[in-house]
């Protein structure tokens, strides 16, 4: 497969900023329209376009992390969400708020953090197992031509 | 330790057993030990709520602290917690089997994870007190079957898997219409409100209707005549501990719901329909046995012979006497103890001879009479030889059938006790005893360790058969109290409506039947 170098270019530029989106989508979810679910897809977007870019390899290194394990943390932190407050004498899920300066701050965005890793480390496990069963979907190599 | 803790206990376990699973992706050996502590725990938790309920009666607690008819119940009774307690211990039985049994490969690709997050839709099932919450754990309980059954990616699993996916699809989408129209006429669905709400909904048509739409849906769950079809179609396909898994509770919660429902929910045209699953349970017997007679090969004719078995336990529910639903909920209990224990056995005989035809498996008493002899229990009891489990389980529905005056479906089950007996037979005949063949030079297989491990569940699950046999007293008591409960479902709405007003921040609400305008039905 050859390499796009308008795609390329443009990736540089566009997966930062999609990251940036998909952060901001996950924290606009804390009250309006967002949340954990949305930014995960959105994340996992870019690095899609990563690996379609300049092949799965760079984009599983630029990763740093098997997004199987991804997932395993992410769905550990919303356990982790839903049961702290058992500690406190509470109920499974219910929610323990934390005023920070003028920001209220609670287990339900632990929650959505927790969400927003799972759907990350989904979506790549499929985006990278799509490539391993057919070779050429997207460049192999890093080095440009 | 508190009654909320040992109620989510049989989730949250299992979850966190799924995470450090994941955690493990790569380590097979540390994810086998994960698996069976993890089964091991919910069985103690099961164990726990069984004492706490028999102390204090039925235990309900709510999710996230929202106040009763509002947010999520998670209500156990005796029902609830004897369906725990079993499907914990198939839980560990296959567990431990699946330590040989499962190959590297399947681990790899996310067998532990997922068999865990089964059991979360299983208990999850068992546990909520609330109509939509049902219908999520079914969901949870089904996505990770589809996995597991399409695990391993053969020709044969995914031929199966398709029937099985989409007749289930089917059913969940039936369950949500129900649930819509449950809640356009009620305006709740926590069941305790339900079950007084639906007999204040001024059409009974209307009710009856939506109760139908249950039925279907939870029929073809639980392989109800004429929905069965996907069962024998799909169960025979994945490795033995997935389908023992699969045989033993997965259609049985199907069979849980049905329970539920139709004794807490839709009992305001009993004449309808309750004859109407009496005719199902009597066809479902007389099919499953059927069509278990031609089959051939040791899991298709187990596999329809699940389907006959279902039959029995909705025959108790149909028949609605306190003495009929203990018979059924005893009967659940035997079947999934023994049909699990049938599937291992085939799993071992496969292991053993490299097939699950039945000509193939030729002569494997002459070598392995021990597997012989574990097969031969769980499989009499099945086909009601006194004094096993199965005959006390027929003898009770026989007992209250004929009590209610309904002497055909009588007739049935016992002519069908009668053919199950003769497909026992035939595997026994086929597969233990020496045939005509002159194969039988080279039968002799090495039995290596693994095969040995897999003997412990089974001897296990043998050995509790012949407990339940012997011992029937407690299995016994421990029906008799859910029938009771069930048949008299005002001691759970109580339990559930009452909680509300023991929960630290519920204002004051009026009485239940003092609420204008809950129920909308014009």
């Amino acid at each position: 497969m050859r390499f796009s170098v308008i795609l390329r270019t443009a990736a540089r530029l566009l997966v930062p900023l999609i990251l940036l989106f998909s952060v901001f989508l996950l924290l606009r979810g804390h009250n309006e329209t967002g949340g954990g679910f949305i930014g995960g897809l959105v994340a996992g977007i870019s690095f899609a376009l990563y690996a379609i870019a300049y092949g799965t390899a760079a984009s599983r290194e630029s990763l740093r992390a098997r997004p199987q394990r991804l997932m395993a943390v992410g769905l550990g932190i919303a356990v982790l969400s839903g049961l702290l407050p058992l500690f406190g004498g509470g109920t499974l899920l219910e929610g323990i708020w934390v005023k920070w300066g003028g920001l209220k701050v609670g287990t339900p965005v632990l929650f959505d953090v927790g969400v927003y890793l799972l759907v990350i480390g989904l979506t790549l496990v499929i985006v990278y197992e799509l490539e391993e069963h057919n070779p050429g979907l997207f460049p192999q190599s890093v080095a440009p031509e | 330790m508190s009654a909320h803790l040992l109620l989510i206990l049989p989730l949250i376990i299992p979850f966190v057993a799924a995470v450090a699973a994941l955690l493990f992706a790569r380590w097979p050996t540390v994810q086998k030990g994960i698996n069976i502590a993890s089964m091991g725990g919910i069985l103690a938790a099961s164990l726990g709520l069984l004492s706490r309920i028999t102390e204090q009666g039925i235990q309900v607690t709510t999710i996230g602290d929202w106040p009763v008819p509002f947010g999520i119940v998670f209500v156990v009774d005796h029902l609830s917690v004897v369906m725990l307690i079993v499907s914990a211990i198939i839980g560990v039985a296959v567990a431990v089997y699946a330590v040989p049994d499962v190959d590297d490969a399947r681990v790899r690709f996310g067998f532990y994870p997922f068999f865990n997050l089964l059991m979360i839709g299983i208990n999850g099932a068992f546990l909520t007190g609330d109509l939509f919450n049902l219908y999520v754990w079914f969901e949870v309980m089904l996505i990770s079957s589809f996995v597991l059954i399409v695990l391993g990616n053969t020709d044969e699993q995914l031929a199966g898997a398709v029937k099985y996916v989409v007749i289930n699809l089917v059913s969940s989408l039936l369950f949500l219409s129900g649930v819509g129209l449950v809640y356009g006429m009620t305006g709740t669905l926590n069941m305790a409100e339900l079950s007084l709400a639906l007999s204040e909904v001024g059409q009974p048509g209307l009710v009856t209707v939506v109760a139908m739409l249950f039925l279907i849906s939870f029929g073809i769950k639980a392989a109800l005549f004429p929905l069965f079809f996907w069962l024998p179609a799909s169960y025979h396909t994945p490795p033995a501990s997935v389908s023992a898994f699969f045989a033993g509770l997965l259609t049985k919660v199907g069979v849980y719901a049905l329970f539920r429902v139709f004794t807490l929910l839709f009992t305001q045209d009993v004449g309808y329909t309750h004859t109407l699953l009496l005719w199902g349970a009597g066809l479902t017997m007389v099919t499953g046995v059927l069509g278990a007679a031609v089959q051939n090969d040791f899991r298709r004719v187990l596999s329809f012979h699940i389907v006959s078995q279902i039959g029995y336990m909705i025959m108790g529910l149909a028949l609605y006497t306190p003495l009929a639903i203990l018979g059924g909920v005893f009967y659940i209990v035997h079947h999934i103890i023994v049909k699990a224990n049938l599937f291992l056995v085939s799993g071992v005989a496969k292991r053993l001879r490299g097939s699950f035809r039945l000509k193939s498996l030729q002569g494997l008493y002459a070598y392995h009479p021990w597997l012989a002899t574990l097969f031969i229990i769980p499989a009499f009891s099945l086909a009601g030889f006194p004094p096993l489990s199965g005959f006390w389980a027929k003898l009770i529905l026989t007992i209250a059938g004929i009590e209610t005056g309904a002497y055909w479906i009588v007739a049935v089950a016992v002519a069908v006790g009668l053919f199950t007996m003769f497909s026992m037979t035939k595997i026994w005949v086929k597969a233990f005893l020496p045939g005509g063949g002159g194969e039988m030079a080279d039968a002799v297989s090495s039995m290596g360790l693994g095969t040995r491990v897999m003997y412990v569940p089974i001897a296990g699950l043998a050995a509790l058969t012949i407990m339940i046999s012997v011992f029937a007293g407690p299995v016994y008591d421990l029906a008799e109290r859910s029938a009771d409960e069930l048949y008299n479902s005002s001691e759970y709405v109580e339990a559930v409506l009452n909680h509300e007003e023991s929960a630290a921040d519920a204002g004051p609400r009026p009485g239940v039947d003092g609420r204008p305008g809950r129920v909308h039905a014009r």
